[in-house]
């Protein structure tokens, strides 16, 4: 993204997080800073343990850091906002609620009157190519219809900043691939800045401009790595040689990390 | 020719039902021909003419409002105190700790047990009986829906937070109807509760009810009547069930399968 104009969108300044366990202090956060611009893909890798989720959560807003601030857009990030969007690994979709329902909760929550609502969330329906299940429940969906109506229902409240927490971890090598090239063909369209959780390299190199190593215990960014592969990246692209030169870079990294974690 | 044998022994649900009823009054005529077995089971000409007789004589409606009096109030009573209990004990660390090993050890002990004491601190009359149903599905509806509301998901109350909701939206939108299916087994647990309790509570001193009326027929030697009443009871308690049932169904479609 060189050479364009740069938004700082996400401000992440000098974010401790310090947890008091039984076996006492245990730091899941120690310093971690970052700048996130807007439009940006960001894909966190890292060993199991590094505080990925804990960083997520406090961008969100549902955790708060022990020392130090999150700033969306200049503002001090205290408590959920809509601005900040998350998907769940566990889909998280009101299981009383049918497709429609789940995608139209935000918008109702705004205040917004049902057939305005109802147009909002048909149109991200549509996005995710769920149309022909508007009125089935959760229950009757599978995995990756599942994660599309999350996305779907994340878009809907049309947040600036999406915030994904290994949203496909659950899921088959095939829908994960399917999925991840329609997150991408969404992103493009819609615009928004992503902050992706994976422990899946080869993921994190198909999403993201810009991929984040983390280090384990104490949790903090060990490593940048800008990747400049054109979207849409296809397959095709895992077998190239520029794709595998990444790929044996970030996984080296993680692995040196995964070591450190087993010591 | 294999798939003619294999329709020939299907039988459907309702045939199975006739069956079953089938083999129930050949089991019941059985015994009221044997000679030890006579005196406590009357066949069905007899319990037909007992049903015109109690009939005739009022006391069957008189027995069957009374009964229903006391059930409805009581269960009433215990759910709608058995509701802000659960949940306060669900979201406050001491007052769980409090009540909580009170309700699960009273809960064990069999209401008909304490019947006397409520009797002589309340005097006889409907009064002990409603008391006595009260506390009894009061218990048991509470440890259900305090379970119920314990288990709503995490991760539900976080993505309702993110999407926008305020406290006050998360206990209306996503506590509320995570926890109705809880409820409803709580209500169906309840009455079921209710109407065991009910025959315990009318045995001290009632002056009308089906419990009572069985413990005066068995006085008089009347078995007839009696075991009428034992029918009666035990067709209103599954008519109650399938109502609830049918009610959980409608209202809670939407859950993964799971049954209590």
């Amino acid at each position: 993204m060189a050479g364009e104009e740069r938004n700082l969108k996400v401000r992440i300044d000098h974010v401790e997080k310090i947890y008091d366990g039984r076996q006492g202090k245990m730091v899941a956060l120690n310093g971690v800073d970052l700048d996130i611009y807007e439009n940006e893909f960001i894909c966190v890798v890292g060993p199991s343990g590094c505080g990925k989720s804990t960083l997520l959560n406090i961008i969100a807003g549902l955790l708060e850091p022990t020392s130090g601030a999150v700033y969306v857009d200049g503002k001090k990030v205290e408590g959920t906002g809509t601005e900040r969007g998350v998907v769940f690994q566990q889909y998280a979709l009101f299981p009383w609620l049918t497709v429609l329902k789940n995608v139209m909760f935000g918008l109702k929550l705004k205040g917004m009157p049902d057939d305005q609502a109802k147009e909002i969330a048909m149109k991200y329906i549509k996005m995710v190519d769920l149309e022909g299940f508007v009125d089935a429940y959760p229950k009757e969906l599978s995995g990756g219809m599942k994660q599309r109506v999350a996305i779907a229902r994340a878009y809907a409240v049309q947040p600036e900043v999406l915030l994904m927490d290994e949203p496909f971890g659950a899921l088959d090598a095939q829908t994960r691939t399917q999925l991840q090239a329609e997150l991408t063909k969404t992103w493009q369209e819609e615009k928004k800045t992503c902050f992706f959780i994976t422990h899946d390299v080869e993921e994190a190199i198909i999403l993201a401009t810009k991929v984040i190593v983390m280090s384990a215990r104490p949790g903090r960014i060990k490593t940048i790595i800008d990747i400049d592969l054109p979207y849409p990246r296809t397959q095709d692209l895992k077998m190239q040689k520029e794709f595998l030169d990444l790929k044996a870079q970030i996984w080296g990294e993680v692995y040196q990390e995964y070591l450190e974690v087993r010591k | 020719m294999d798939n003619k044998k294999k329709s020939k022994l299907q039988i459907p649900p309702w045939g199975w039902l006739i069956i079953s009823f089938l083999v129930a009054m050949l089991l019941w005529f059985f015994l009221s021909v044997n000679e030890k077995t006579a005196r406590s089971f009357p066949f069905l000409p007899a319990i037909i003419e007992a049903l015109g007789t109690v009939i005739s004589r009022g006391i069957l409606a008189e027995d069957f409002l009374s009964s229903m009096i006391s059930v409805l109030s009581g269960f009433a009573l215990g759910f709608v105190t058995a509701v802000p209990v659960a949940f306060l004990m669900a979201w406050y660390l001491p007052v769980r700790n409090i009540l909580e090993p009170w309700i699960q050890f009273i809960r064990n002990i069999p209401p008909l047990a304490y019947v006397p004491l409520v009797v002589i601190a309340v005097g006889v009359g409907r009064k002990p009986q409603i008391i006595v149903i009260w506390l009894a599905t009061f218990l048991i509806m509470t440890v259900t829906i305090y379970q119920g509301v314990r288990n709503v998901d995490e991760t539900l109350l976080k993505a309702a937070r993110v999407l926008g909701a305020k406290d006050k939206d998360l206990f209306v939108k996503v506590v509320f109807p995570a926890t109705t299916p809880f409820i409803l087994t709580a209500v169906r647990l309840g009455v079921s509760v209710a109407l065991t309790t009910l025959i315990a509570a009318e045995s001290t001193g009632a002056s009308a009810g089906m419990g009572m009326r069985i413990r005066s027929f068995s006085n008089s030697f009347e078995v007839a009547p009696m075991l009428l009443y034992i029918i009666l009871i035990g067709i209103i308690g599954i008519t109650s069930e399938k109502i609830i049932k049918t009610l959980e169904r409608k209202l809670t479609g939407w859950q993964e399968k799971r049954e209590i």
